[in-house]
């Protein structure tokens, strides 16, 4: 089958809120929310969201206004600008993007890499020099 | 004698065509007190790096405020204000009083004139949660090159240094009493000359 993907054009402006079942390019703009669950959502390279996103994934080559919240991966490309806040567990900011906001990864407990940094002394250990 | 070592070290990472990695003393330290914070908060005043960003949020775990003060200092540079700094400063920050648990400041003090220095030092003690840990790096000499560094952090004790065109330049050289007053009220735990001439000071704010 050849399903093909869901795109909002260049001229396409949106104002509300935007929910889907399936991955979206938007190159337009959008004004709202957006809303797709369990899929990609890609802003391109002319795309300009002004929104709370939620997705599966979020890739930005655009421009973002707002807070976004994935449950894989936010990649912001380079050229790509966000300004608001990420909650993702993967976030990969490129160099040359444009990023103003806060980044939270939400560790869960234990899952820190491959060797504890608990194993490097702490401030209490410390010493005036 | 040290000190002309110091201007020797610092010298060559002006010069170096490449980027190159230094040890740090003081990030491991300052990482693993981030990291044994349970959900802890930190604010970077440097610019964004995503290999930062994604150390720091996966491997420490913490959630990463980005205060780029390095962009803010190029803005009021080429508006002609730096003169407001000092305001702007106190201003800069949304975050309330004792609400995150670490600062990473770079170098970011050698670029600012004293009032907007201790403007930022009172903004980032109201922020820092008690027992919470402020690192922040100071260069061994002025410079008149007009440039900023990125710091990518390697792993827990080495840092690349990247440099950048800015608008400003370093002022001057804060010695040990200038930092110490820029930071008082919070106590020392770590300062160390390192060889390539910049000088990491780490301190935490005494728990209540």
């Amino acid at each position: 089958m050849n399903e093909e993907l869901a795109s909002i054009g260049k001229s396409i402006v949106i104002n509300g809120e935007l929910t889907g079942s399936e991955d979206l390019t938007i190159e337009g703009r959008v004004e709202g929310k957006i809303d797709l669950k369990d899929h990609v959502l890609t802003v391109g390279m002319n795309g300009r969201i002004k929104a709370q996103v939620t997705a599966k994934s979020i890739v930005v080559f655009g421009h973002v206004t707002g807070n976004l919240t994935a449950t894989e991966k936010v990649d912001i490309k380079e050229k790509g600008s966000v300004e608001g806040d990420i909650v993702a567990p993967r976030v990969a900011i490129a160099d040359g993007s444009h990023f103003k906001g806060s980044v939270d990864m939400q560790r869960k407990e234990g899952a820190n890499g491959d060797r504890p940094l608990s194993t490097v002394p702490s401030l209490t250990d410390l010493v005036r020099v | 004698m040290a000190l002309k070592t110091a201007f020797k070290g610092l010298s060559s990472v002006a010069t170096a065509p490449t980027e190159d990695v230094y040890s740090s003393k003081t990030l491991g330290k300052f990482l693993s007190f981030v990291f044994s914070r349970s959900g802890a908060e930190l604010i970077d005043l440097g610019p964004v790096i995503g290999s930062n960003i994604a150390f720091m949020g996966e491997r420490v775990g913490c959630k990463i405020h980005i205060e780029d003060l390095y962009a803010d200092l190029d803005r009021h540079a080429l508006e002609g204000t730096l003169d407001r700094l000092p305001d702007f400063m106190a201003a800069r920050f949304p975050l309330g009083d004792e609400s995150v648990d670490a600062v990473l400041c770079w170098d970011v003090f050698d670029y600012l004139n004293p009032d907007a220095g201790s403007a930022l030092s009172g903004e980032l003690i109201r922020m820092l949660r008690p027992g919470g840990a402020l690192l922040g790096f100071f260069g061994a000499r002025a410079s008149d090159e007009t440039r900023y560094t990125k710091y990518f952090i390697q792993d827990e004790s080495r840092l690349r240094y990247r440099f950048y065109v800015g608008a400003c330049r370093r002022r001057a050289v804060l010695q040990n009493r200038d930092i110490d007053n820029l930071f008082a009220g919070l106590q020392l735990s770590d300062s160390v000359l390192m060889r390539s001439g910049v000088r990491e000071v780490l301190y935490h704010k005494r728990s209540a």
